[in-house]
């Protein structure tokens, strides 16, 4: 120190970028020795995670009636996800490898439009998208067994799909006499693989699918199954409102052939108008159901489990405290003249704008990260208490959710702080970012929500003011899958949102990043 | 002679400081341009909603009032920046210790204060009223709120009530900030406490599915309890009367401005 033989300290930084780190160490002393901001932090965690008790505060109407056995029970599949599996199944037992092929000549649908006389629903005509009829390898009859199949759709082609949750597209167009479809499931151990054909000759991979714990004898044939259509679109007071009708040739197996027997999945009155149908003649099969396979999300659910989501609840009222100090942060500069002495010491005024931007936003960070982690280790039980979630969430959706939350919080601060920067004054500066980041959310729920076509297929509800403002990040915290192959109402109060989860941080970001660029404009153009 | 004799002892008169306060509200620009904003902010979003409002049929349920009054949202915010930043800017100019010289009785101040930002601010909220219920006048009725959906006429007594209770609703949020902006001396903590409490209410309301609670909560939050002094039908559904609804509003309010009273005497300035 004091001697000229020791070599003096040299940064590995460049001047510039220690420069940098001493600014953003110097915004967090600022912070941090303001008792006043401290604590409203403090309060966002609190407020975030004491939310949880209020939130998971659920009477479910079949609790308040009639005690909580009659609350219905959705079947679940594997990994615990519930499901729909009611359809009409014409099988046999099969052992060990082997392959099923037949030639689909026909899809036919209705929709049932009058309440049954002597059990017959009255129908007319109509093929729902996601009606399907088509080739499956499953476990056994009961609901939510692993399984595998080919089919055709309505309006989206031949699918292999399996295990409920999995699609994956093979043939376009629809199916006709003239365009019959070829379809092939080979078994191999616990591997199914699916392959379509034009023409029988000529096949193509569509896809692979493993089912966990397959046993060596399954149940291999023919199904349909209408498909779940959203019920505000049936008059008909069912979920399982169309009917598919498939007619099958050219049927092979290479397993010896025992006879087919017919199943109707899930019973035969299972949320069904009437039970399934097979008709055999001169080497044609026609199978008609209701019903559908597949998951069951949105409003598909039947059961009373929670969407984890529910324990983030408090997020956007317990972050006001966060958001208040953010502007302040750069408000309060200007109410004590500190941002002379400041832009003194840091004379180019980016730098300090993205050192502020930087502290505080890591602020926002840390704090949604701690209040979502304990909102979550206390809503998880509280949630659970009568029964599962309603859809199980994964490690990797839980972080998501978490980590998500935390982003949330610094960028919603770090665009609170941008606010601050333009307007320089506390109290229009919070009302602002309140009303920008609070009030969509409102309106999500509230006078605009009637206004918005709801949900047909993903895309949750809640409409534009989910979508286009800085509110749309919520959507981070989404907890329950939507599908592309079930067309469902997916409601915002469920805890779905019209935006992919990313996207919707994405859109969070865009506005604080504008909000930066005017900020950092009007500091460096305006005297102090 | 002594001194005191000669001087006159100083007659601390409400219609003074009434004067002198609202020489400091019109002689400077920001409230001003607050309330221009209060009314472009409710009427500009009344417009919107209107615009983008349907009813197609004669179920669809949608109060006409509430589309029209959906600025009143974002509006409310203004007019409690406007609320706040009567006495918040006091504290943060400093001011407060020359007007508390000037009229060291500070209830009357105080009173005066709250008169002052009164008048201006029911004007405004009249005029944003006014702007967004003609708006939704001449909008809704091409979009489906027309006599076959059971729509009568958008110019009713209820209808006039609605919008009585939508300018009392934004004047009573005014003054409810100003109370608490007395009893917190900040304006950044006073317009994010205002803010939260009026938008917790309806938020927790929105997210929890406990039937009982939600009405709880629409009943005691002065935010729903104020939509339903706005509302034109299912008057019956409400969990408030109209006028109730605003007496519970009138209640925050005065619980701010007592509270704020009771500070403001009992601290230093």
């Amino acid at each position: 120190m004091t001697t000229g033989a020791m070599a003096p300290h040299r940064s590995r930084l460049t001047p510039e970028r220690e420069s940098f780190w001493r600014l953003v160490r110097a915004e967090w002393t600022k912070f941090r020795t303001v008792r006043g901001w401290v604590i409203a932090v403090l309060v966002t965690i609190v407020a975030i995670t004491a939310f949880v008790f209020v939130a998971s505060d659920v009477s479910s109407s079949c609790v308040a009636s009639s005690g909580p056995s009659a609350c219905p029970v959705q079947p679940t599949g594997p990994g615990g996800v519930p499901v729909l599996d009611a359809f009409y199944f014409a099988h046999q037992p099969v052992t060990g490898s082997g392959t099923i092929t037949v030639q689909m000549t026909s899809l036919a649908g209705q929709v049932a439009v009058g309440q049954p006389s002597n059990g017959v629903p009255q129908l007319a005509p109509g093929l729902a998208p996601w009606s399907k009829a088509g080739i499956i390898i499953k476990q056994n009859t009961s609901q939510g067994s692993v399984y595998a199949a080919m089919m055709v759709t309505g309006s989206n082609g031949v699918r292999m799909q399996w295990d409920y949750v999995n699609d994956t597209p093979g043939l376009a167009g629809r199916v006709s006499a003239s365009a019959p479809r070829w379809l092939r499931l080979v078994r191999d151990g616990a591997t199914i693989t699916g392959y379509d054909s034009a023409d029988g000759t000529h096949w193509a991979l569509v896809g692979a699918a493993t089912l966990p714990g397959l046993t060596s004898t399954v149940q291999a044939g023919l199904f349909a199954a209408g498909s779940y259509y959203d019920s505000n679109s049936c008059t008909y007071d069912v979920s399982f409102c169309t009917r598919a009708t498939g007619v099958f040739r050219h049927i092979g197996l290479s397993w010896p052939a025992t006879g087919w027997t017919g199943t109707n999945v899930g019973g035969p009155n299972f949320g069904v108008p009437a039970p399934g149908t097979l008709r055999q003649s001169a080497g044609t099969l026609t199978a008609a159901s209701f019903g559908d396979i597949g998951p069951a999300a949105g409003n598909a659910y039947g059961g009373n489990g929670q969407s984890l989501q529910r324990a983030l609840d408090g997020t956007f009222f317990g972050m006001i405290p966060l958001l208040v100090v953010a502007a302040m942060f750069m408000t309060a500069e200007y109410r004590r003249r500190l941002i002379w002495v400041s832009l003194a010491a840091a004379p180019r005024r980016g730098r300090l704008l993205a050192a502020k931007a930087v502290a505080i936003g890591a602020v926002g960070f840390v704090a949604g990260l701690v209040a979502a982690s304990l909102a979550i280790a206390v809503g998880l039980p509280l949630l659970t208490r009568s029964g599962p979630l309603a859809w199980p969430v994964s490690l990797l959706t839980e972080a998501r959710m978490v980590a998500g939350t935390g982003a949330l919080l610094a960028v919603a601060a770090v665009l609170a702080l941008a606010i601050g920067t333009i307007v320089r004054r506390s109290a229009p500066a919070v009302a602002i970012v309140i009303v920008v980041i609070v009030v969509p959310y409102l309106f999500a729920f509230g006078p605009l929500s009637g206004s918005q076509p709801q949900g047909s297929g993903p895309g949750g509800g809640g409409g534009w003011p989910l979508q286009i403002t800085p509110a749309a990040a919520l959507s981070v915290q989404q907890a329950v899958p939507q599908f592309h192959q079930l067309i469902a109402v997916y409601p915002l109060v469920n805890g779905y949102y019209p935006l992919a989860p990313w996207a919707g941080l994405a859109v969070e970001c865009a506005w604080a990043a504008a909000a930066l660029a005017l900020a950092y404009y009007l500091l460096r153009r305006r005297d102090a | 002679m002594s001194l005191t004799a000669r001087v006159a002892a100083p007659r601390y008169l409400p219609g003074q400081a009434l004067h002198a306060e609202w020489t400091k509200f019109r002689t400077v620009a920001g409230p001003a341009w607050l309330l221009a904003g209060v009314v472009t902010l409710t009427v500009a979003v009344g417009v919107a909603a209107a615009s983008a409002a349907h009813c197609r049929s004669a179920t669809c349920g949608i109060d006409p009032a509430s589309v029209s009054f959906t600025g009143i949202y974002p509006g409310q915010a203004v007019a409690a920046v406007a609320g706040v930043l009567a006495i918040g800017n006091e504290y943060s100019t400093g001011m407060i210790k020359l007007s508390l010289t000037a009229m060291p009785r500070r209830l009357t101040w105080f009173g005066a204060k709250a008169a002052v930002l009164t008048a201006p601010v029911l004007t405004a909220s009249a005029l944003a009223v006014a702007g967004a219920a003609l708006a939704g006048r001449l909008i809704l009725p091409g979009h489906g709120f027309t006599p076959a959906h059971g729509y009568a006429s958008l110019t009713s007594a209820t209808d006039l009530r609605a919008a009585v209770g939508a300018v009392l609703y934004l004047t009573l949020i005014a003054l409810l900030s100003l109370g608490l902006a007395a009893a917190v001396r900040d304006s950044a903590a006073a317009i994010g406490l205002v803010l939260g409490v009026l938008y917790l209410f309806p938020l927790a309301a929105d997210v929890i599915s406990n039937p009982p609670l939600t009405r709880h909560l629409d009943q005691i939050g002065p935010l729903p309890a104020g939509l339903d002094a706005q509302a034109t039908t299912g008057l019956k559904a409400l969990p408030l009367t109209p006028w109730q609804g605003l007496g519970v509003v009138a209640l925050w309010t005065a619980g701010a401005l007592l509270l704020g009273a009771l500070v403001l005497k009992s601290r230093d300035a």
